[in-house]
């Protein structure tokens, strides 16, 4: 139980950093992308394609972002310049990255022009070069003690991954909420918050659409290429239903932390991302459910974080109604009694 | 400062909804002109102030601001020297944002947006400064979500916003007309104020004949996509609500034959 939750909040927090694209879409530009179920894909695609091409991780994971910058203004393109609606626009561009995501595994390969998936089993990724770092520093050996103190004796293999994301994914939180502060960052808000204001004011909406795209879709691809690496392939349908997830996560972060500014909203966001791991998880651990059974779940998990939060709402307000109409009772009766 | 030269606007032409919404205007505003701007509902008024601000294009004729032809720049680029107070008070502010942040994006109209943080100290000084100006203590809530504020309240923002760089051309389509009598004097006292304070070149559609002729130094009366009447500077100073009443009968009457030379005031 303890290794399979400590591999949620591992994958999680990488996930984390695809809901903060979802987040930046859904929520700030009003945008609902569909684009992220083939950029996920293309991310983690393209970096696991020049890894095994010999290239260095970190160009790889570079080159990743820039994949999924393209893809998320090739969606804003079809948006604004061709005037497509836009989940159409997201569709389109989702299923066009299939067909692209297969021809880019397939420059792996010379037998084929396609290929539905890259391993990365025998090559080096940016973890397993952070571990050569890491594990020389003995925190492993170190936590594990007490953990075992404590009497937990199914160990995490290494703690490297988790404090390695922690910081990956809190630098980019830091700098997205201040990038969202910045003068472009408050104009793309703006463009979600009311379009004609920032048009008013001298603002080109068609440019910060496309440009608050393609910003998400490169933290969605970011986020796939750093997956491929955790779990050491890429595969074309690794995409199928992330966006699902992505909102999922930024709506059980919001249920739980609320959304009083950008700083607490982007913190809901991951800490969403790694409940609905654990949620997934604990799922799975149910004996009649499968694997097969995640979308599922994860469609249950989005409807219940979409109701409740308006259930406890309602049931707050009507006990809140009832003990004052009972404190209005005893108050009226008093008076009552007094005058008798 | 502004010039409209035969602006011709005709919505959905060729069907049976075909409707003339500008014909032949032309228009003259000198820097400093406060122009108020009369007519019965459909006359084209707002027409009128979207072609100036671009959110349409005439079907013909030009507009120029400030010596440009600026009639085939689009409406973002457009409104660097347009400032734009809407009659919704819902539509000149962003709701989600803070009061700050809404003058921040008001603050970088004439400037290119780049990535230096829109609300830093001296912005905030700047801005409380001006709020100030307003007397509703909304510089004591610069970190309030605006969707928080009251009509009033807002439409008093995005005047203070629309004014914030001294743009070329300030446009006031009815901004007070969703406003309660109280709230709405209020507004016409800010207009007056910030309009005077810079010498803002103005044009201020309005239902409210008083407003019409309490504001301003020049007015316009439109009716069935035409100007059929412009007043002077020199004659709108004892303009009355009776002379305009007057001047409308006389005008709606003598269409009929199309005298419109007999017009002027
Ligand atoms: N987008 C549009 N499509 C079709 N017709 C339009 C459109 N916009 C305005 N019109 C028509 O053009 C005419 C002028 O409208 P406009 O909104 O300019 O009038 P107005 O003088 O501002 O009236 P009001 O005082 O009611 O605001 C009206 O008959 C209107 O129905
Ligand atoms: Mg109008």
């Amino acid at each position: 139980m303890f290794t399979a939750i400590f591999g949620s909040v591992e994958q999680g927090i990488i996930y984390a950093i695809m809901a903060l694209g979802v987040y930046l879409t859904f929520r700030v530009l009003d945008f609902p992308d569909l684009t992220v179920d083939g950029s996920f894909v293309t991310g983690a695609a393209t970096a696991a394609t020049l890894i095994v091409l010999g290239y260095h991780p970190a160009l790889a994971t570079a080159a990743a972002i820039v994949a999924g910058f393209l893809a998320g203004c090739m969606t804003g393109i079809l948006h604004t310049k061709a005037k497509i609606n836009p989940l159409l626009s997201g569709i389109l561009m989702m299923i066009a990255l299939y067909s692209i995501n297969l021809r880019i595994m397939g420059t792996t390969t010379e037998t084929a022009i396609g290929r539905p998936n890259v391993p990365l089993s025998n090559v080096d990724s940016l973890f397993t070069i952070f571990f050569g770092w890491w594990g020389n520093l003995g925190i492993d050996t170190a936590f594990n003690n007490v953990l075992a103190s404590i009497g937990i004796d199914n160990m995490p293999k290494t703690w490297g991954t988790l404090f390695i994301m922690i910081i990956v994914t809190f630098s980019i939180k830091i700098i997205f909420d201040r990038f969202l502060k910045t003068e472009v960052g408050l104009a793309i808000r703006a463009t979600g918050d009311n379009d004609k204001m920032i048009r008013s004011f001298s603002a080109n909406t068609d440019t910060l659409i496309i440009l608050g795209l393609g910003i998400s879709n490169a933290l969605v691809a970011l986020s796939g290429a750093l997956i491929a690496q955790y779990t050491k392939f890429a595969d074309v349908s690794m995409g199928i239903g992330m966006i699902v997830i992505g909102l999922a996560s930024v709506i059980i972060g919001e249920a739980i932390l609320g959304t009083k500014t950008i700083v607490r909203t982007t913190l809901a966001v991951i800490v969403g991302a790694i409940i609905y791991r654990i949620v997934i998880a604990i799922a799975l651990r149910v004996d009649f459910l499968d694997t097969g059974d995640m979308k599922l779940i994860t469609a249950l998990i989005v409807v219940v974080a979409l109701i409740l939060p308006k259930f406890l709402e309602k049931h707050k307000e009507r006990t809140r109604k009832a003990k004052r109409r009972a404190e209005h009772k005893v108050a009226s009766g008093q008076e009552a009694k007094h005058l008798a | 400062m502004l010039k409209l030269d035969g602006i011709n606007k005709i919505f959905n032409e060729a069907t049976p909804d075909e409707k003339i919404a500008l014909d032949q205007i032309n228009l003259d505003l000198k820097a400093g002109d406060f122009v108020t701007v009369i007519g019965s509902n459909g006359a084209g008024k707002s027409t009128m102030m979207n072609m100036i601000s671009g959110a349409l294009t005439p079907d013909f004729g030009t507009v120029e601001i400030d010596g440009k032809n600026v009639t085939k720049y689009a409406e973002y680029k457009r409104s660097q020297f347009i400032g734009r107070v809407f009659q919704d008070p819902m539509a000149g502010t962003a709701p989600a944002m803070t009061i700050e942040e809404n003058l921040a994006i008001a603050y970088s109209r004439n400037k290119s947006r780049g990535l230096r943080i829109g609300v830093d100290k001296k912005r905030r000084e700047l801005f409380r400064e001006s709020l100030e100006s307003l007397h509703l203590n909304l510089e004591n809530r610069l970190t309030a979500k605006v969707g928080l504020l009251s009509g009033g309240e807002r439409q008093a923002l995005s005047l203070l916003m629309a004014t914030f760089t001294k743009p070329s051309i300030l446009l006031l389509d009815e901004h007070t007309a969703a406003l309660d009598p109280s709230r709405a004097e209020l507004i016409t006292k800010l207009t007056k104020q910030l309009v005077d304070k810079d010498n803002l070149t103005t044009l201020m559609v309005t239902h409210n004949m008083q407003q019409a002729l309490d504001l301003g130094n020049r007015l316009i009366m439109m009716d069935k996509g035409q100007i059929i009447l412009e007043v002077e500077p020199e004659a709108k100073k004892d303009l009355t609500i009776a002379d305009l009443m007057d001047a409308f009968q006389r005008i709606r009457g003598e269409k009929l034959v199309s005298d419109r030379t007999l017009l002027s005031v």
